[in-house]
């Protein structure tokens, strides 16, 4: 019995081992792709086969990105200033469109009632494009942090209320049945049995949330905007210094990227009885 | 034979003493136009171990629905202790057929759940969690979650959930079904071990009619659907129960007549 826990334990070890040569193996195949990209451009604009002003090669853009960290020109602020206006401005839209969408699609799930009186509004509301919003918000709140912020609400409340609406939806009858059967109130019910329940449905939301909350941010700071990427990339177009157009653009990737993985993180913490399997 | 039978458990309950714990009275249910229960009417006794056969289809998990008010009667009405049934007031266990533990607690949190509804304490919860863990050999699993576990180790948590709670009145619907022979012939003794040992009133349900024998008291079995009663078999076999036993295999063989004549 020993011998043979032994005998497991190296074989696991074995496993592991090859597991991990397996990914480094293709981490190496992924940038290896990604170095003959950059070099094919590289060549591209230093052979003049494309404009450099139009174009700027891989080895201008990452000078521009370095510079950006501490050099606040052209657009006024270092790349830090305008990804932390950036930060703000979504993640506050990000996080009013949770505490409000997620409860309220949660309800909207359970009950009829609540169900039935908001519906109406939330159809009529759904269909129109974020970004229509943003004469009207800019003439309802000017152009600051706070309406910027509001055109982020409006792009990750939907995503947001639809799937915690859908999630709790789809709570297993039986579930419910083993409660009520034990004498719970439906209230009880609701958060011990609905709310777990939805949960993966209602991460899959946040996910979209924080996708479309990024990505309409160059929309949000077209508004009049003193600092942030989708600024900085606008100002960039405006002295048309492509350089710093892409290096906006490839922040917006990197950050947009972290984020996904901090949420990724998040959702494995909560959801570790899905993980684990 | 109905009526003999029934007058014959009156007749052995005056001799144990044991009151009505269910009372069934004319108990109909349709969905829409499909009538699936047809007036049913019998009583089931303080601490007695009744278990429900009958075809496929034939309504025995809406019987069990509707005592635990899952489901209105359309008309008729369940009584458990003289009161209408309520699972807010009455201590009632149902294993459902499907699997039923909650995949995003652990193993000791499912078997927790119904005592934390009941508010019971937190001192209690545990002593009565670990007396399960125990008792249905689920220890080393405690920290794991279901989707971690086979169906058949998920079935005997959600069986430990029902038994922990100490109930007046543990319906069981087909608990068995997904086990193997061994764990199914040890989950069997545990549950007439646990009627013995805690007085519960037991309603069970089951396909396996070598299941029923060795367990029951009472034989209900059910017609086609819409069901009605088609006779009660008062089984009074000593414990524990030889399954070869000729007596054993009578009562198997007659009861699976029954069932097969329809
Ligand atoms: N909620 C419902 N709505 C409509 N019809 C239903 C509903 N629940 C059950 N039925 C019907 O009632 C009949 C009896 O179902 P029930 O589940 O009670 O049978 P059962 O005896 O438990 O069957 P099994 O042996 O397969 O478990 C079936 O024909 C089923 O289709
Ligand atoms: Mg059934």
């Amino acid at each position: 019995m020993a011998l043979d826990d032994n005998a497991l334990k190296i074989k696991l070890r074995e496993w592991k081992d090859k597991q991990r040569r397996d990914d480094l193996k293709y981490l190496g195949i992924g940038a290896a792709s990604l170095l003959a990209f950059l070099l094919f451009w590289q060549m591209a604009v230093k052979t003049g086969l494309a404009n450099e002003r139009t174009l700027p090669a891989p080895s201008a853009i990452f000078e521009t990105f370095l510079d950006k960290l501490t050099d606040p020109d052209p657009d006024g602020n270092t790349l830090g200033t305008n990804i932390f206006a950036s930060l703000q401005v979504s993640l506050s839209g990000f996080f009013a469109a949770l505490v409000i969408g997620i409860p309220l699609g949660l309800c909207m799930g359970w009950w009829t009632y609540a169900d039935r009186f908001l519906r109406p509004i939330f159809e009529l509301i759904r269909p129109v494009p974020p970004i229509a919003w943003i004469p009207l918000v800019v003439v309802w709140m000017g152009v600051g942090l706070k309406a910027k912020a509001l055109i982020i609400f409006f792009t990750t409340f939907v995503p947001c209320v639809i799937n915690s609406y859908t999630g709790i939806r789809l709570t297993n009858q039986t579930l419910i049945n083993v409660s009520k059967t034990f004498g719970a109130k439906n209230f009880e019910i609701f958060h011990k049995v609905g709310i777990p329940s939805a949960m993966p449905m209602v991460f899959a939301g946040v996910r979209v949330a924080l996708g479309s909350s990024w990505s309409t941010l160059v929309a949000a700071e077209m508004l009049a905007a003193s600092a942030g990427l989708g600024y900085m990339i606008q100002y960039g177009r405006n002295v048309a210094r492509a350089d710093i157009v892409i290096v906006g653009m490839l922040t917006i990737g990197l950050v947009g990227a972290f984020l996904a993985a901090m949420l990724q993180f998040v959702e494995k913490r909560f959801l570790k009885w899905k993980t684990t399997r | 034979m109905m009526r003999h039978a029934e007058t014959e458990a009156a007749v052995a309950d005056e001799k144990n003493g044991r009151p009505v714990k269910i009372s069934v009275r004319n108990l109909t249910k349709r969905f829409g136009d499909l009538l699936v229960l047809d007036d049913l009417t019998f009583n089931i006794h303080a601490n007695e171990f009744v278990c429900v056969v009958g075809p496929t289809g034939c309504g025995k998990t809406t019987f069990l629905n509707c005592l635990t008010r899952i489901y209105e009667p359309t008309s008729g009405d369940l009584l458990i202790d003289n009161a209408s049934a309520d699972p807010q007031k009455h201590n009632i266990s149902f294993v459902f057929q499907e699997p039923s533990a909650f995949p995003w607690l652990t193993v000791e949190e499912n078997l927790a759940y119904g005592l934390k509804i009941k508010r019971v304490a937190k001192g209690e919860i545990e002593r009565r969690v670990n007396q399960i863990l125990d008792l249905m050999g689920l220890q080393q699993f405690r920290k794991s979650y279901p989707g971690e576990l086979s169906v058949s180790i998920e079935q005997r948590v959600i069986i430990g959930r029902s038994f922990a709670m100490r109930p007046d009145l543990l319906l069981m619907d087909e608990p068995y079904g997904q086990m193997d022979v061994k764990v199914r012939f040890y989950l069997e003794d545990e549950v007439i071990r646990l009627w013995k040992e805690l007085g519960s009133t037991i309603v069970f349900i089951t396909h396996n009619i070598e299941e029923a024998v060795y367990l029951a008291e009472r034989v209900i079995i059910l017609s086609n659907k819409p069901a009605c009663i088609k006779e009660e078999l008062v089984l009074d076999l000593p414990r524990p129960r030889n399954i070869a036993g000729s007596e054993f295999i009578q009562y198997r063989k007659y009861i699976t007549d029954k069932i097969k004549w329809w």
